[in-house]
């Protein structure tokens, strides 16, 4: 499926894709959308350049970047700061939100506000964790798909 | 850390199962690791149990600045996610994490030469989370996540050896069951929500009425717990899973189904309390559907040859004594003298028989799983003479038939006379079927024994040795176990299973905790 | 709710995929489409709980730059359906894409996906 056209518009559209999941991914606290909607957006971005390109070079690419580490690492860092909330209150409580923490630990703003990025305590953390996951394993579900689709019929 | 509990019990597995892929070079470290992390968990669910024992019923809300503040300040329903623990959670929680570790300690060996095994004890852990998560929860939405959560982790441990067409053919079947079940409940729980506004099972279980809707919720509720747990009319989806799934994962499987029992007892028991007149029916149902599910498994039973799908057959006909055993409490629920004259009882055994049950069906199927290691098949014909080359796995096995078929000294007896003394109360005709389902059980596991174990020794198995320590030393524990639980029921009866037949049946207690009185 | 009938036409919407959805596990032969007769099931629930969470007139209860008028609690839905129903996508996610594998596998051992051929299990 390599055509001229696929990899043209992967050109012009993957960077837009990844550039919007990152952005649904980090204001998740503010807007619609989170970890998981962010994540599958960039994995969507990253399938694209998983069939525009040649089967060699995806798999020499995720063999060097496995990921099922990533996956493991979103949801450890997510579990991490559930975990946070033993430290004196209960699991999940949300300790760094109003805390003045440099990151994502300003005070919130009650009513209609035009949303502030540095807010949130450990919703944005848990978000960019979730992000991860999800793009991890969504990947890695369209990669596989793909390997197997593509090595059973090469001249695709 | 100790009001912490509810919530590490929770998430030491779930670490366990995020840190088990990253030991991808080295796959044995995996499987210490699963046995380590599992066995943390059995220590933590005992000390659960004991803290139920000793404060009554314990909340844990997530997210709240203390662990048992349930109404945040200004509100008057409960809005947080909670863990809701009484006696016949934490009964399940032991299940659970025993068997986990049970089964943990059996696939270090009998799965070693198997590849991807850091994703296995991963899905492994994962499976404990999700029996945990359902049988401790106190809210609807969390019922249906971890069910769906043990659900997936099931099938893809069913569907493990994928290099076996059959695997994933058992694996999707399971797979579809359980994804239809789960979504039914959702359905329901949705129902539930648009009436009352709420998750909270406790705040539900206070508001319930009997509104076309909510006996449309009921049913559909029952109706996929049924499913999910292997009564009869959608049993066919049991034998297939048991068989194909790798033997060290069939404890934690048996666990995973009587999770969804516990769930349809949940449902009966405690959020449809309040309706007291239909109760009385579904009592009946239950109990007819238990000596369905006990006969109509067992006569399948019988004309196996295929060792490990004989034994699944006589899971789904063991179900079918505790669906009989507390159904019989269930119809008696709201007539105080019939409930403490055999009502009581009459669970006791039911909820006896799920642990008893868990513990020498997980040990048969082992035994299989043994035979089938050593010999690489589970046809009963090719098999023989093997009791002299494996003498341990034959004393198991020995042990294993005789608790299933209800002999004494062993623990099936115990938990069997009680579901036979109080449903003879009910209606003998009850007790008659669970009595001839059991000597159908014992006259099937004869011929097992006999073509397994004795005749003479046959040439094939010339090379045949005993099993690797680990795969003993898990069936021995389950023997021993067996042997124990039958010799002092009374402990056993008074220390757990009795306060879990308490949480079921007070279910004021249940609704007025959570701050809602 | 002035009782007309397009108050209920989501619900109606959600027997009819209900509907489908088990006609299509039941009764089609081939894997592929009983895995989609699941999302159809999967999609009659969802749609249940969006409809169940749905308030004429209502805001998203989200404030960031959100219009004035929704500053009024009164006037903000309950996110709680919502929230569900992101769940129980997700949750649909795993569920389709294990089940897919699962049919590769079958079909790469088979040669087929029709249902009633896949029967080596039985007795």
């Amino acid at each position: 499926m390599t055509t001229t056209i696929i990899k043209t518009t992967t050109k012009i559209l993957a960077p837009l894709i990844l550039v919007f999941g990152s952005y649904i991914i980090l204001h998740g606290h503010l807007t619609p959308g989170g970890g998981f909607q962010g994540g599958a957006v960039f994995a969507s971005g990253l399938a694209l350049l998983i069939v525009a390109n040649k089967y060699d070079a995806v798999k020499s690419l995720f063999e060097k970047a496995p990921l099922s580490v990533f996956e493991s690492i979103g949801a450890l860092g997510f579990l991490g700061m559930a975990c946070l909330g033993f430290a004196g209150y209960t699991f999940f409580k949300n300790i760094i939100a109003n805390s003045g923490f440099p990151l994502f630990g300003g005070k919130t703003p009650t009513g209609i506000n035009p949303g502030y990025l540095n807010t949130g305590g450990t919703l944005p953390y848990m978000n960019i964790f979730v992000g991860i996951k999800v793009l991890a394993g969504l990947t890695s579900i369209v990669l596989v798909f793909f390997l197997i689709m593509r090595r059973e019929r090469d001249e695709w | 850390m100790i009001e912490h509990l509810p919530a590490l019990i929770i998430a030491i597995p779930l670490f366990g199962a995020f840190i088990a892929p990253l030991f991808k070079k080295k796959q044995s470290i995996a499987a210490v690791w699963a046995i380590l992390i599992t066995a943390i968990t059995v220590i933590l669910s005992l000390m659960l149990m004991y803290q139920v024992r000793l404060h009554g019923i314990i909340v844990y809300v997530f997210g709240a600045d203390k662990p048992t503040i349930v109404l945040p300040s200004g509100y008057k329903v409960p809005i947080r996610i909670m863990f809701e623990i009484d006696g016949i959670g934490a009964f399940m929680a032991i299940s659970a994490t025993l068997m986990s570790f049970v089964g943990a300690l059996y696939s270090y060996s009998h799965v070693k030469a198997e590849s991807g095994l850091e994703k296995y004890y991963a899905l492994l852990l994962l499976l404990e989370v999700g029996i945990l998560g359902m049988v401790l929860t106190g809210d609807l939405f969390n019922l249906f996540v971890f069910l769906e959560i043990a659900g997936i982790a099931g099938s893809a441990l069913v569907g493990f050896r994928n290099y076996r067409g059959e695997a994933s053919e058992a694996g999707i079947k399971y797979l579809i069951v359980s994804a239809v079940a789960s979504l039914m409940v959702l359905f329901a729980i949705g129902i539930l929500y648009g009436e009352y506004g709420n998750l909270n099972l406790a705040y539900i279980s206070r508001q319930v009425s009997l509104s076309t809707l909510d006996m449309i919720a009921f049913g559909l509720l029952f109706a996929s717990f049924a499913m999910k747990c292997g009564s009869v009319p959608m049993h066919y989806w049991v034998p297939d899973a048991y068989t194909e799934v790798p033997a060290g994962i069939n404890p934690v499987l048996l666990v995973s189904t009587y999770a969804s029992l516990y769930a349809l007892f949940r449902v009966s028991f405690t959020l449809f309390a309040n309706v007291s007149i239909s109760l009385e029916r579904v009592g009946w149902i239950m109990s007819v559907l238990g000596v369905l599910t006990m006969f109509i498994g067992v006569t399948m039973a019988l004309v196996q040859k295929d060792v490990k799908r004989l034994m699944s057959y006589h899971a789904i006909s063991q179900t079918g004594y505790m669906l009989l055993g507390v159904g019989v409490g269930l119809t008696v629920l709201h007539n105080s003298d019939a409930l403490a004259e055999f009502g009581r009882t009459a669970m006791a055994g039911g909820i006896f028989h799920i642990i008893n049950h868990i513990i020498y069906k997980s040990l048969l199927l082992m035994t299989a799983g043994a035979l089938f290691y050593v010999t690489g098949t589970r046809n009963l014909n090719e098999m023989g003479g093997l009791a002299r080359k494996m003498p341990i796995t034959t004393l198991c096995f020995i042990v294993g038939a005789a608790a299933i078929s209800g002999l004494p000294p062993f623990n099936g007896f115990a938990s069997k006379f009680l579901i036979y003394e109080s449903s003879y109360r009910l209606n003998p005709l009850l007790a008659v079927f669970a009595m001839v389902t059991s000597i159908l059980t014992l006259a099937s596991f004869v011929k097992v024994f006999a073509s397994a174990f004795l005749g003479p020794p046959l040439e094939k198995f010339e090379n045949v040795r005993e099993v690797p320590r680990p795969m003993i030393v898990a069936m021995v524990i389950l023997a021993l176990l067996c042997i124990l639980f039958g010799l002092f029921p009374d402990v056993v009866l008074n220390k757990i299973v009795y306060p879990a037949v308490d949480a079921l049946i007070n279910v004021a207690q249940y609704q007025s905790w959570g701050g809602l009185a | 709710m002035n009782g007309s009938i397009w108050v209920n036409f989501p619900f109606i919407v959600v027997a009819l995929l209900l509907a489908i959805g088990f006609y299509t596990i039941g009764f089609k032969r081939n894997l592929i489409k009983v895995v989609i007769g699941i999302e159809i099931l999967e999609g009659a629930v969802n749609l249940f709980l969006v409809a169940l969470g749905y308030v004429k007139g209502g805001y998203a209860p989200i404030y960031t730059l959100a219009p004035p008028e929704a500053a009024n609690p009164q006037n903000m839905v309950l996110p709680t359906p919502q929230a569900l129903t992101l769940t129980s996508i997700v949750i649909g996610v795993a569920v389709s894409a294990l089940m897919l594998a699962f049919a590769v596998n079958i079909y790469k051992h088979y040669g087929t996906l029709d249902v009633t051929k896949i029967r080596r299990l039985r007795g």
